[in-house]
């Protein structure tokens, strides 16, 4: 029994992960269709934020949820305005110039801080389960996520803004034609999935060390996310990474902690096999 | 796609150095003075928590020296390179310290893959190595001396303490290439004949950071103690989750790899302290040549001076002080004199005690300290002088089959 709630929650951090890796790109690539090979630099430019303020005698959940979300947000404000917005709608052009950003972006974070690991202890301590005991830290990241998940919800669900974000993203001349100042929409847009990446860089930062190298190893993974998650952004990532977490986790436990990533991957290249357009490609089609 | 990048980089790297080599090679053939010897070791990437104290320590015997007059009066120039955590780079370095900068000798390598890289590029360029870092033995090449400790060693008196104080049943994680394999069965065996039980071994890949499934299944096989022989930057996360899931007063923890870099300058006292390791050296050493050593040390490098935390710094300074005792003793930096003035059974007393080269096995005897990690530094727990490299030895003989190349994974009973 006890084993069992073990495995739940070891599986659930996973999943949570793994959401809260892929949310920014879901709103960058699922939404907007920006293919954003910088990805992985947006997190690791948030775990730096975050990791940079602590070390400056910050308070570390104002580190974690207001600067490295708002700094990684105005950056990502600065990339769309002088780069992303004069190539939405070709695929390539962008593939390439974000693919420079992310190496710019190394390089600058190892010229200015080094190539060595950085990190913070993980705040919270324990908590005991039966016979086994966890890392408190890791129950608030699935709580965040899902906080997270229901918050991006209520913004293009409920708000005006939402309203104006995905019609834009829906038919932009149409949106354009009513009225809706589309340029800023689409740069509101691209920032608020900065933010989210950076959000995340930030909450991850106390468990995986930051290093100016860290987003080669998560980018591939929110990409596989998003894609099997298929047209609903949020839905989609979400019941992608409850799939693909959960194969990880499991794979882990059961196996070696190499065939656990492998199972992940395997499953990602069944289920796009079998529904090529991902998940809500089929189901929760009408869903956000 | 940064595979891409780099071959792309490699390609026209190579088609650079192959225009520029006449112009190169006529350089070097004019200043032939000083004694050429290169360090390779990563500066940056994942290893160079490993890599910075041991560029400092090799550049900080070069100066001494130097400052004493040189080897056969002439100066030595250091060349480092930083191959960046990256094996391509490696192999690209040895090339290039064999082939244009014409090393007497080059120090370096600090994973065991790294080694097994440059080994045979610089054995086939006729080019002396020193891989000074502790590792899993086994290396038989009379091309290259091995002045790190092996596991006959360092796990051989580590694994008997701690299953002595903790109990008999360990749980392994290592690191998955060849050191975390290898290092594991010694790990098993000793434990087997001190009458314990391995209850698992999980082997992670180095740039994994997540833990967590791992920690679950730790407490599910309820060990006596963890053994970690996990390597690098990213592994450095395994110990704050561990902590974060407030496994550490419960289960305690030996290692063979932590401290080997500046780990436990990354960790806090609450995350590592108790953690109980074994290697031929530690800063907090207490003798008389230690204390002078790291006078100097820090006065000469002041604030930039790295600490030395466990042996890999401070075998790659003594590394380079043996070849240099052998380039005295042959009077000659040629290849063949020097090996076999080396193998004469040269000693270094230095700042870990008394190392010998073993003519046989091209190893070394060493100190062993047994420490335990107390507040970002070392406290040591006892001293085991003298200690042979049983295990290559076991394996490989120099002196009678002189052209061995390779490295024997050791027979480990388990």
């Amino acid at each position: 029994m006890d084993l069992l709630v073990a495995v739940a929650l070891q599986v659930m951090t996973g999943i949570a992960t793994l959401f809260l890796i892929s949310l920014g790109l879901a709103v960058i690539f699922g939404m907007m269709g920006v293919i954003n090979l910088a990805h992985g630099e947006f997190l690791m430019l948030g775990g730096y934020a975050a990791i940079l303020s602590v070390r400056h005698g910050i308070n570390l959940w104002v580190a974690m949820f207001l600067i490295a979300p708002l700094a990684v947000g105005l950056f990502g404000l600065i990339v769309e305005r002088l780069m992303i917005r004069r190539l939405y709608g070709q695929m390539v052009e962008t593939m390439l110039a974000t693919w420079g950003l992310s190496l710019a972006l190394i390089g600058i974070v190892t010229m200015v801080f080094g190539n060595t690991v950085g990190g913070f202890s993980a705040p919270l301590g324990s908590v005991q389960v039966g016979k086994f005991q966890f890392s408190a830290y890791s129950l608030f990241l699935i709580g965040a996520a899902g906080l997270l998940a229901v918050l991006v919800w209520i913004v293009l669900r409920r708000t005006p803004y939402g309203l104006l974000a995905r019609g834009t993203m829906q038919n932009a001349e149409m949106a354009a034609a009513l009225g809706v100042a589309t340029e800023r929409v689409y740069a509101v847009t691209f920032a608020l999935g900065a933010a989210l990446t950076g959000l995340a860089g930030g909450l991850l930062a106390p468990l995986s060390g930051v290093v100016p190298t860290m987003g080669t190893a998560y980018i591939a993974k929110a990409f596989i996310t998003v894609i099997t998650g298929g047209a609903a952004m949020l839905v989609g990532t979400l019941s992608a990474s409850v799939l693909l977490g959960a194969a990880g986790v499991l794979g882990t436990f059961l196996t070696t902690p190499v065939l656990g990533e492998a199972a992940l991957l395997a499953l990602a290249i069944v289920l796009v096999r079998l529904l090529p357009r991902g998940i809500t490609g089929r189901f929760f089609q009408r869903a956000l | 796609m940064p595979l891409s990048r780099r071959q792309t980089l490699r390609t026209l790297g190579l088609g650079a150095a192959t225009l520029a080599a006449p112009a190169v090679m006529r350089h070097a053939a004019l200043g032939a003075d000083p004694i050429t010897v290169v360090g390779i070791h990563d500066a940056s990437g994942g290893l160079d928590i490993y890599g910075l104290p041991m560029i400092a320590c090799l550049s900080f015997a070069v100066d001494e020296v130097n400052a004493a007059g040189g080897l056969l009066g002439r100066e030595i120039k250091l060349i480092n390179y930083d191959p960046q955590s990256n094996i391509q780079l490696y192999t690209q370095f040895a090339t290039q310290a064999a082939t244009s900068d014409h090393a007497a000798v080059v120090h370096g390598g600090i994973t065991s893959a790294s080694r097994e890289a440059i080994r045979p590029i610089l054995r086939r360029y006729r080019t002396l190595y020193f891989y000074n870092t502790q590792y899993e033995g086994g290396v038989c090449d009379r091309n290259c001396f091995c002045t790190g400790s092996t596991p006959a060693q360092n796990v051989q008196k580590l694994v008997p303490y701690v299953m002595k104080k903790w109990g008999k049943k360990i749980y392994i994680l290592a690191a998955d290439y060849n050191y975390g394999q290898i290092t594991s069965k010694w790990v098993t065996k000793y434990c087997r004949e001190n009458g314990g039980e391995v209850v698992a071994a999980d082997f992670f890949p180095l740039n994994v950071t997540d833990f967590g499934a791992t920690i679950q299944k730790i407490q599910q096989a309820k060990p006596d103690m963890v053994m970690s022989v996990l390597v690098g930057g990213a592994h450095v996360s395994f110990y704050r989750q561990w902590a974060a899931a407030g496994m550490k007063k419960k289960i305690p923890m030996a290692s063979t790899t932590l401290g080997g870099g500046n780990e436990t300058l990354l960790l806090t006292p609450e995350e590592a302290d108790g953690i109980v390791v074994a290697y031929s050296y530690f800063q907090e050493v207490d003798n008389p040549a230690n204390k002078e050593f790291l006078q100097k040390f820090h006065a000469k490098l002041g604030d930039k001076a790295p600490y030395l935390g466990g042996e890999l710094a401070m075998r790659t300074y003594v590394g380079f002080h043996l070849w240099a005792e052998g380039v005295r003793r042959a009077k000659s930096t040629d290849r063949m004199k020097v090996i076999e003035a080396l193998e004469s059974g040269i000693a270094f007393d230095g700042p870990p005690g008394r190392t010998v080269i073993d003519g046989k096995t091209n190893h070394v005897s060493l100190d062993v300290y047994l420490a335990e990690v107390v507040n970002r530094g070392f406290k040591v727990l006892e001293h085991f002088p003298n200690q042979p490299p049983a295990d290559t030895a076991s394996v490989c003989d120099l002196k009678a089959h002189p052209n061995t190349d390779r490295q024997f994974v050791i027979d480990v009973k388990i």
